[in-house]
């Protein structure tokens, strides 16, 4: 028997056409998940209030059935990196992130989430939430309008819907050698110990194409 | 309001034994400072607080400033008379003095009774490595609570009597001071695409720190006997 599936996605897709509904478990779980991500009610700065008013009337996140800000990291699905972590904070974030159950989605929402921003040289900024938590979609700006974190989101939910539930591409949260819980990094005398997650990012290397 | 040169003349005539220097700013603004030190600072400050002529309730801001060791060369015209008789040479002689360096904390003090300010007086720490202690003014003007923390946080400057002095802004195990000019940052530098300026100074830097180290070559072998 052939690994590829006898009824494939356009197969599907074709015979929803007809008017044939024709679906997959994975299919309905996937669709179900995908249009309730419940965000973590966490803002750390000025992309926070971005994120605020994409959840009012005028941009309406619940369109998308991401209204419930849930309060606790229990019972949240996706955690947004709105604003800049400062070196002092990053533990209590990575923290937030290994209480979320799994399966739980990050996005780095704006230029400082993603790389430090304008703060990027400073002794007290870190420089992208991704040196200890990996994130699925970013989203740059500074701070990104409604509409690009709405756009992110939508983003999230296409990466959700093509995920497998079996098979060698799982995602991460159903990899057997997943670390379901992150290293939390000390606060060290000089810097944060360790400064970065080194087995899920590295610094990027210069790219030279005269020098390979 | 009174200007600085008569506060500082009626802050003498009342504390005898207190050395109050007017810093002149030579800048624009021309916003003169008064220097107390730190032996009567307390005093004086309660003092200018409760004078009913400058009644300086508020004290909007506080901060700190780091004065590192400073080289002057100073250059004299020295006339030397000429062996031949003729006129006297005039001879520039050049000498070189190390200026100690200190930290300063500057408040700005602003009435709100009356509607003046600023005053701004400033302390001076001995230096910048062990005689860094000054009084706070906190019991003074509570509003300098977190400032001098920050200062504290920030330069190191160590304020006695304050209530909580704790790093405010950084974490309580950090031992830097980044405020400091000597202050030296961890090498997390990055790759960018465009290095310059600052950033291509830490590029070079963090190169230097990250190449390999020279290899020495293998001891030679001893001669077979």
């Amino acid at each position: 028997m052939s690994d590829t599936p006898v009824i494939t996605r356009q197969d599907r897709d074709e015979l929803r056409r007809q008017g044939i509904l024709l679906t997959s478990i994975e299919e309905v779980y996937n669709w179900g998940r995908s249009r309730s991500v419940w965000p973590l009610q966490f803002g750390l700065a000025c992309c926070a209030i971005e994120m605020i008013a994409a959840s009012m009337a005028r941009f309406d996140i619940a369109r998308f059935g991401s209204e419930v800000f849930r309060p606790s990291p229990r019972q949240a699905d996706l955690l947004i990196v709105s604003g800049t972590v400062t070196k002092k904070m990053a533990p209590q974030v990575v923290r937030l992130w290994n209480q979320m159950p799994e399966p739980k989605y990050c996005i780095a929402m704006g230029a400082c989430a993603i790389s430090g921003g304008p703060f990027k040289q400073g002794y007290n900024v870190l420089k992208g939430i991704d040196r200890f938590i990996p994130v699925d979609i970013y989203i740059p700006g500074c701070p990104p309008r409604p509409e690009a974190l709405l756009h992110g989101l939508m983003e999230l939910q296409k990466k959700m819907r093509g995920e497998k539930l079996t098979g060698p591409d799982v995602p991460r949260n159903k990899q057997p050698d997943n670390p379901c819980e992150y290293p939390v990094p000390e606060f060290g005398a000089h810097d944060l110990e360790p400064a970065k997650n080194p087995d899920i990012w590295q610094p990027p290397a210069p790219v030279r194409p005269d020098k390979p | 309001m009174e200007t600085p040169e008569q506060i500082r003349d009626r802050l003498l005539a009342r504390f005898p034994g207190a050395t109050v220097t007017l810093v002149v700013n030579p800048g624009a603004s021309g916003q003169h400072s008064l220097l107390l030190d730190p032996a009567n600072a307390r005093a004086i400050a309660v003092f200018l607080r409760d004078d009913p002529v400058l009644r300086l309730d508020y004290c909007s801001n506080a901060t700190g400033v780091d004065w590192p060791e400073k080289e002057i060369v100073e250059t004299t015209k020295v006339s030397v008379p000429d062996p031949a008789g003729g006129a006297p040479k005039i001879v520039e002689q050049k000498t070189k003095r190390i200026q100690p360096g200190y930290l300063e904390a500057v408040y700005h003090l602003y009435s709100m009774a009356l509607k003046t300010g600023p005053v701004i007086i400033r302390l001076r720490t001995g230096n910048r490595t062990d005689q860094v202690a000054l009084p706070s003014l906190t019991p003074v003007w509570r509003a300098c609570e977190f400032q001098e923390r920050e200062i504290f946080d920030l330069y190191g400057i160590v304020f006695t009597d304050h209530p909580d002095l704790r790093r405010i802004l950084m974490w309580d195990e950090f031992k830097d001071h980044p405020m400091r000019k000597d202050y030296v940052e961890p090498d997390d530098y990055e790759w960018e695409p465009t290095a310059h300026d600052e950033v291509l100074v830490r590029a070079k830097a963090h190169a230097a720190a990250a190449a390999p180290a020279p290899v020495a070559p293998p001891p030679a072998e001893a001669p077979q006997p």
